[in-house]
């Protein structure tokens, strides 16, 4: 390359390169957020795979000394899911991660079912019936219920709902599945509440004229039009929702009752995936079986819960994608 | 249209507004749950843990197996391991909000990268727990100290601040933009004098509400930078185990079995982390709604 | 202007003789001798604000009935406005007000009931706006909603709404398809079917070409003269063609919101009362 001598020119010259210098900083920088989940991921099943590996590799051979130590004499793959979880015993080891999942699903969907006809009459009447200030107001509100730290929670679970379903429901424990449930869907509100309003608001008003201005009632209009064309968003909403209970640890873990034994029954003190990583870390070996077979449940609560996230977003790229299609 | 079939819709409107009505107390019942609800835990934790808040208890570290003293430590531990987290995440999810509304080409990897942040804040917290002892307490050898918390919950935090980030940017108008860009200013000089310093309020709101998150987690610090009762209650190193207010009040119910031997301190606990939680939120809500009405563009 | 408290007298009601008003009285008197019992909407003294902004004033017209009326104006008049308030569809917008009388069967519609008056004066807007829905449930909405249920009744007054809006033809093999799959002309004569299908007595049409080319316009402004035949519209347009076109009557609205004359098209085009309307529809401004 050779010297040019129109004047300016080198200069001109840095400077385009210094463009796309500072172009490429700022695209490794926006790398991180992608190489910290992929970090993520890593981590998680680098540290469950061991546990899944030994078991798949040496089926049933009693008294294997590996690196592992003594862990895995007698467990194979198929019994990650298997109703027994007594991971540290003198006599005999099970990984049985089955009451876990059982009591998240049950959990969940307990706390679905109050958390989906709330958070969403909310924000409907919020977005489409009350006045502006009102919506203001309650956008603060959820805000602010989203802020509470979920121990806070946990806290009010324990000290004020749990002894209330016991003495209401009559039974033996007021830390069980109902409890944790209860709790639950006040966290999941603020985010099916909030998104739901988003999607909402994203409908376009010529649905809301066109429907009045065919003598429908208001509610007729929400019902009919309002809803239904946001209803990709809001089904997103709720999915996202329902992640965050499925991820809730400090919550559950005060009053969701820790008993690791294989029932639906949602009054049973129940010990979610989230409680058992959260319980079982504090007192696990690294390195033992044990140890391993936590960063599994936590692969699979991972795994659940970049599926249902991802989902929402496709809901949500829907509702994008046809509000685009009526703009055009 | 006969006579008739008009008083059929005077009939069918009046049993269509009642319908309405019904449709609307409803809705409105439910809506006012969460009022109810926030304004409950509210005062519920005011009325119980503001008697247990003194200077003593602010200032003094906890005696007796916690049954007696203060919660300083936990304040210093939980201030410490939050401004740090800070630290470590904002430089990153700055870049990457720059990068998001200033460079970014269109393309797999503006899309790649969405994905990422939504994906993040998606993740449930006991997995960066998880994540955080696999790799900064184990994998990089920081040990169950600050340093391994305050990287865990930067990676927490990131995703909220890139988020809350790029909506600052995104929201300075286009002709501040072209104006300068006009005046021959290269583009990162553009984004540096005009763009940065128009945004800064939001980014700086985008901060405190990412504080106000990690400032309440516990699971992600619990196996990797706390622990209950030090004995050396005040950390020295960065290398060091930290006592945080959320996991005191873990600590302090795991403890006692009758909660009653701690309750006030567990509810001035409580009350210290909602207070510091709540006066962060409001003070970004307020924050933001006054940025937003001030501006003249 | 002075604002004098009037009793209301019905559909005869004389009209006011401001000063100002000369003209327009005169006006008002020569539509009431030839439509003599045959007004449907009869407009007085009607103001408009919008957050404080008069949007309409003291707008007093009677409108006959059947034919087609063109309201026509320079932008921001207060044309659109005008037509709002007669289904009260300004409602829509927080901070709307409309006072004065609009009588229409004999009663103030500004103070009955919206939704029975929405049944009895449908709308077709300036964009079409059909349902994410197929074609058919897009006509269905409007009786579904007034409570029928009956498949069959439903098609039928489907079947005869489409054959009205001249669309029937394109689309009576693929009803189940989306609305959206049809090209604009099409939505926008799908939302007139819409309208029809709930039997209005009047149709209130905002610009209903605007967003549309000249093929397309031309269908609808045919459609717009046959529906004609049976019921009224009230038709808002800046086109000073198409009125000429479509219209029997026109009402011309200047800036502010005032009503600057109405009449007859032909006698409004050929020989304008004001100047200023004449400069108007000699295309001088707006």
């Amino acid at each position: 390359m050779g010297h040019t001598k129109v004047d300016g020119k080198p200069n001109l010259k840095i400077r385009m390169k210094h463009r796309n210098v500072d172009r490429y900083v700022f695209f490794a920088l926006a790398l991180v957020s992608l190489l910290t989940l992929g970090t993520i991921i890593y981590f998680i099943f680098a540290e469950a795979v061991p546990f899944l590996d030994k078991m798949r590799l040496v089926p049933e051979e009693q008294g294997t000394t590996s690196k592992w130590g003594e862990h895995f004499t007698d467990t194979r793959l198929g019994d990650l899911f298997t109703s027994t979880w007594r991971p540290e015993s003198d006599r005999e080891e099970f990984f049985g991660t089955l009451p876990m999942i059982v009591a998240t699903t049950v959990v969940t969907l307990g706390a679905m079912v109050l958390a989906i006809p709330f958070g969403l009459s909310a924000a409907v009447f919020v977005g489409e019936v009350g006045p502006r200030w009102l919506k203001d107001v309650f956008k603060t509100v959820l805000e602010l219920l989203a802020a509470v730290p979920s121990i806070v929670y946990g806290f009010f679970g324990l000290i004020i709902i749990a002894p209330f379903v016991r003495v209401h429901l009559d039974v033996v424990s007021g830390s069980n599945g109902l409890t944790a449930a209860l709790i639950l869907s006040i966290m999941a509100l603020p985010t099916i509440s909030s998104l739901a309003e988003d999607a909402l608001h994203a409908v376009p008003n010529t649905y809301r004229e066109a429907s009045l201005a065919l003598g429908a009632t208001r509610w007729q209009t929400i019902w009919r039009t309002i809803i239904p064309s946001a209803s990709s968003g809001i089904i997103g909403a709720v999915i996202l929702g329902m992640g965050r209970a499925v991820g809730e640890t400090m919550a559950v873990l005060f009053v969701a009752g820790n008993a690791p034994f294989l029932t639906w029954n949602i009054l049973r003190p129940l010990r979610p995936i989230t409680s058992a990583i959260a319980l079982d870390m504090q007192e696990s070996v690294r390195g033992s079986a044990h140890f391993h077979s936590l960063f599994a449940m936590g692969a699979l609560l991972l795994l659940i819960t970049l599926i249902m996230n991802w989902t929402a977003e496709w809901f949500h790229g829907r509702l994008l994608k046809r509000q685009g299609l009526k703009g055009g | 249209m006969t006579d008739r079939s008009l008083e059929n819709l005077q009939d069918g409107i009046t049993k269509r507004s009642m319908t309405q009505w019904i449709a609307f107390s409803l809705l409105g019942v439910a809506s006012l749950f969460g009022f109810f609800f926030l304004a409950f835990i509210l005062y519920w934790i005011i009325r119980q843990g503001a008697s247990a808040i003194s200077w003593e208890f602010l200032t003094t570290a906890p005696r007796n197996m916690a049954q007696e003293g203060g919660i300083a430590p936990m304040i210093i531990g939980s201030v410490y391991l939050t401004a740090g987290s800070l630290i470590v995440a904002i430089p990153f999810a700055l870049g990457a909000a720059i990068w998001l509304s200033e460079y970014a080409w269109k393309g797999w990897w503006l899309r790649a990268i969405r994905v990422t942040v939504n994906t993040l804040a998606g993740v449930p917290s006991i997995v960066f727990g998880l994540v955080g002892l696999g790799l900064f307490v184990y994998a990089l050898g920081f040990g169950v100290s600050l340093l391994s918390g305050m990287c865990t919950l930067a990676m927490l935090t990131l995703p909220i601040l890139i988020r809350a980030s790029e909506e600052a940017l995104r929201a300075v108008p286009r002709t501040f933009r072209e104006g300068s860009l006009s005046l021959g200013a290269t583009r990162w000089t553009m984004i540096r004098t005009v763009v940065l310093p128009t945004a800064l309020p939001g980014i700086l709101t985008g901060s405190v509400l990412g504080m106000a998150r990690a400032i309440g987690e516990t699971a992600p610090i619990m196996f990797t930078a706390t622990a209950f009762l030090l004995t050396q209650p005040y950390p020295t190193s960065l290398f060091e185990r930290v006592s945080t207010l959320p996991y005191h009040l873990y600590g302090l119910v795991q403890i006692s079995n009758f909660y009653n031997e701690t309750k006030s301190i567990q509810f001035g606990t409580v009350f210290v982390l909602m207070a510091v939680v709540t006066l962060l939120n409001l003070t970004a809500i307020i924050w933001r709604t006054r940025v937003r009405r001030k501006k003249a563009w | 202007m002075v604002i004098e408290a009037r009793e209301k007298h019905g559909i005869e009601a004389p009209s006011r003789k401001d000063s100002v008003e000369d003209g327009m009285a005169s006006t008002r008197d020569w539509v009431k001798r030839k439509f003599y019992g045959e007004t449907i909407i009869d407009v007085e003294d009607l103001d408009f604000t919008y957050s404080k902004v008069r949007a309409l004033q003291n707008v007093t017209i009677t409108i006959p009935r059947d034919g087609v009326t063109a309201v026509m104006g320079p932008s921001g008049c207060g044309k659109s406005t005008f037509l709002r308030t007669l289904n009260r569809m300004y409602e829509v917008v927080p901070g709307a007000k409309a006072s004065g009388t609009i009588l229409f069967e004999g009663e103030n519609l500004l103070k009955t009931d919206p939704v029975v008056l929405r049944h009895k004066i449908g709308m077709v807007f300036q964009r079409p706006n059909p349902f994410p829905k197929s074609i058919f449930d897009n006509i269905a909405y409007g009786p579904r909603i007034h409570g029928l249920r009956n498949k069959k009744k439903l098609m039928a007054i489907a079947e005869d709404a489409l054959r009205r809006a001249a669309l029937w033809d394109e689309v009576k093999d693929r009803l189940k398809e989306s609305a959206f799959s049809l090209s604009g002309g099409q939505q926008q004569r799908l939302c007139i079917a819409r309208a029809l299908a709930v039997s209005p007595k009047i149709l209130l049409m905002d610009e209903p070409c605007s967003a549309l080319d000249p093929k397309a316009s031309d269908c609808i402004e045919r459609t717009t003269r046959e529906l004609a035949e049976a019921l009224t519209v009230i038709i808002v347009t800046h086109n000073l063609q198409q009125a000429a076109r479509v219209s029997d009557h026109v009402a011309v609205f200047l800036a502010g919101g005032h009503l600057a004359e109405f009449g007859a098209t032909r006698e409004v085009f050929e020989d304008p009362e004001s100047q200023e309307v004449g400069d108007y529809l000699q295309g001088r401004f707006g």
